[in-house]
């Protein structure tokens, strides 16, 4: 088992799908050459050569619908928005082209292609850098959308999507590149519509997804040293959401807290909570908390950014609101 | 050969365009092709103008519903073009379909099963008549959104060059997608990879009510493939010898380049936009007039008789023929069952399929 960043274990699962399955190729801005954005595809130029590896203009539309096109005969296309903000000028391809071919025209063609993208605030990047958009690509039925939180399930969910037959948003965060974890080697795949439970507790449900799930586990360590027992969810699968796991925890701690990187309202913690309070809903001891960024667009300047974000504090603050302490 | 500036194309594309001008010239000596060929071209584009009138019919008696385009006016085109292609290319259409799906043999009684929402639709009742589709003979979907299909199209384009096999992908959209940005992105990153694509532009001088000039700033539509340095043709869409004979040789010379081209076929509807458009609003009946009567089926009709390929009764037995296929499809749409709202939830992932 060895300690890797996130950002190796991306590259790790794209080397060996792409060692396993010719059909499956790279394409995005600066993949190639620059070596990714983010050196995600770093090196991969060199061993898989230019047919597998492919740079292309900046035309989000047009190469999310070029790769849209090629998996729809049976290639498996990996395509690399240089952050998820640019997935809004390809929306159009994603959300009414890509997540419908396999529904419209009656299951007799597929799409599987991945699109990986991060995001994510905290950097500075400003208003039009920094959004999450979890939720824009978790609205559509026919696409999958997957966040891991550590370099495990961004391995072995990333392996699944490469193979599974639907278009999937696989979303990463810009603040996790670096992390490190310990990841099985060899074979590893992460199923989809299983969340994890990172941090077992018996208190409160804690459930994020994404970086949240740091600043979750920040909260968590600090609230046992005041002998609050927090069990800590990791969604990584937004769409399928798994419903049972959320529930039969908040069954077990009677509260629960939701804490989401993106603006407060109308998001994943929208839809998290409504699941929550319509199956379990007895079992309830005090309102569900949602912890939400600041509505407002990403300021740029240091300490308004932070203010925006929610903090391991904020979240703190929530799961002790829940206990009426 | 690719052409090295924007002039150097303009030059060359005119040289070669036959029909630059309306109204109809003659398109070559009929004594060129095969007797069974031109009679085919006729029945098909008479099976596109029957069959597109029975739709009407069947919108009016609200069988069928939604969006409903007709590609009435437009058989030359859709003939033209599809006969071009050989079984194993690749064809994208828009939201005007019909007429290419039926060319292109897709069982017909599925076409119009589809239309009408049934379980034995070419889309399973899903799609309707925008998302006609049949993957085994290569008919990649008819889609909604103006432009959208053209990226999907180079992605096909793509796939085969990867692979490393001979299809083309021919790609077919309307005079209003030039306008939009998928377009632009597509046929920029088609030229740039030198990928394998027949663009086909039906300029039907309308984009729903907005005319050619009301939308482009360049109404030369041929012209717009050639600021990506792709060779721009235009050619009398209204006849359908001068449209196959032209697509016939970009197709080819398609697959032995494995380079886009980009052709503009000039036709007209005659009817609206859509079932819901009388088509009056943006345009004089002078103007539909003076259209009909370059009719590219009527017209093939007279000439086919003039060059004594066949006389008024095969004419004749042919329209009898072709009446007669249409009630087949209806018949087979009337019998096919709504599809079972149980299944409401299925094809939305692959798995379910």
């Amino acid at each position: 088992m060895a300690e890797i960043t996130y950002r190796e274990a991306l590259r790790d699962a794209l080397i060996e799908e792409m060692d396993q399955d010719p059909d499956v190729f790279v394409m995005g801005e600066e993949v190639g050459v620059f070596q990714g954005a983010y050196k995600v595809t770093e090196g991969l130029l060199d061993r898989f050569g230019e047919k597998r590896v492919i740079d292309t203009p900046i035309a989000e539309e047009g190469f999310v619908g070029l790769g849209a096109g090629a998996a729809m005969t049976g290639l498996r296309p990996v395509v690399e928005l240089m952050t998820v903000n640019f997935g809004m000028v390809a929306m159009d391809q994603i959300a009414n082209h890509a997540a419908k071919i396999s529904y419209m025209f009656g299951g007799r063609l597929k799409c599987p292609m991945v699109i990986r993208a991060p995001g994510g605030g905290g950097q500075q990047l400003t208003a039009q850098h920094s959004h999450c958009l979890d939720v824009w690509f978790a609205y559509i039925p026919g696409l999958k959308v997957v966040a891991p939180s550590v370099p495990s399930d961004a391995k072995g969910l990333l392996k699944t999507s490469i193979r599974d037959d639907n278009p999937v948003m696989f979303l990463e965060h810009l603040a996790l590149y670096n992390t490190k974890g310990v990841v099985p080697e060899g074979e590893h795949t992460v199923p989809f519509g299983e969340a994890d439970i990172k941090r077992a507790g018996s208190d409160v449900t804690l459930i994020a997804h994404s970086r949240m799930v740091l600043y979750a586990l920040q909260a968590a360590a600090q609230l046992s040293e005041e002998d609050i027992s927090v069990e800590v969810i990791d969604l990584r699968s937004i769409r399928p959401l798994d419903a049972e796991t959320l529930v039969h925890s908040v069954q077990k701690t009677h509260r629960c807290v939701i804490a989401e990187e993106e603006h407060r309202s109308f998001g994943v913690n929208a839809e998290v909570a409504a699941t929550v309070y319509e199956e379990a809903f007895d079992y309830l001891d005090a309102p569900i908390e949602r912890v939400g960024g600041v509505e407002v667009p990403m300021p740029y300047s240091k300490p308004l950014e932070q203010a925006v974000i929610p903090s391991p504090e904020k979240i703190v603050d929530a799961v002790k609101k829940t206990l009426y302490l | 050969m690719r052409r090295n500036s924007a002039r150097d194309a303009r030059e060359e594309s005119s040289d070669q365009v036959a029909d630059m001008e309306l109204p109809v010239r003659d398109s070559g000596d009929l004594a060129n092709y095969d007797k069974d060929q031109l009679i085919d071209f006729y029945t098909s584009m008479l099976y596109v103008r029957r069959f597109e009138e029975r739709v009407a019919e069947m919108y009016l008696r609200a069988k069928i519903g939604g969006y409903c385009h007709l590609n009435i006016g437009e058989e030359a085109t859709v003939v033209g073009t599809l006969k071009a292609l050989r079984d194993e290319d690749y064809f994208f259409g828009s939201y005007r379909v019909h007429g290419s799906a039926i060319v292109r043999k897709l069982p017909h009684g599925t076409v119009m099963a589809e239309l009408f929402g049934k379980r034995d639709g070419c889309a399973k009742g899903r799609g309707g008549s925008m998302h006609l589709v049949d993957p085994e003979r290569r008919f990649m979907g008819g889609y909604g959104i103006v432009g959208g299909s053209i990226p999907l199209s180079t992605g096909v384009s793509f796939a085969i060059k990867y692979r490393g096999t001979d299809e083309i992908v021919m790609s077919t959209f309307g005079d209003g997608a030039t306008n939009i940005g998928a377009f632009h992105e597509a046929l920029n990153i088609a030229s740039l990879w030198k990928l394998p694509n027949l663009f086909i532009c039906t300029n039907n001088q309308y984009g729903m009510g907005t005319s050619v000039a009301r939308a482009s700033a360049v109404t030369e539509l041929w012209k717009k493939g050639v600021a990506y340095d792709i060779p721009g043709y235009k050619v009398n869409g209204m006849d359908v010898l001068a449209v196959y004979q032209l697509t016939k040789k970009l197709v080819e010379e398609v697959r032995r380049t494995s380079e886009p081209i980009f052709v503009e076929c000039v036709t007209y509807r005659y009817r609206g936009h859509s079932m819901a458009d009388a088509g009056k609003n943006y345009r004089t009946a002078d103007e539909i007039d003076e259209w009909r009567e370059r009719d590219p089926v009527e017209s093939f009709r007279l000439r086919l008789l003039e060059g004594e390929i066949f006389t008024q009764k095969d004419a004749d037995d042919i329209e009898e023929a072709v009446l007669a296929k249409v009630q087949t499809a209806v018949d087979f749409a009337e019998r096919s069952p709504f599809p079972d709202v149980a299944e409401l939830e299925k094809f939305v992932y692959a798995e379910d399929a």
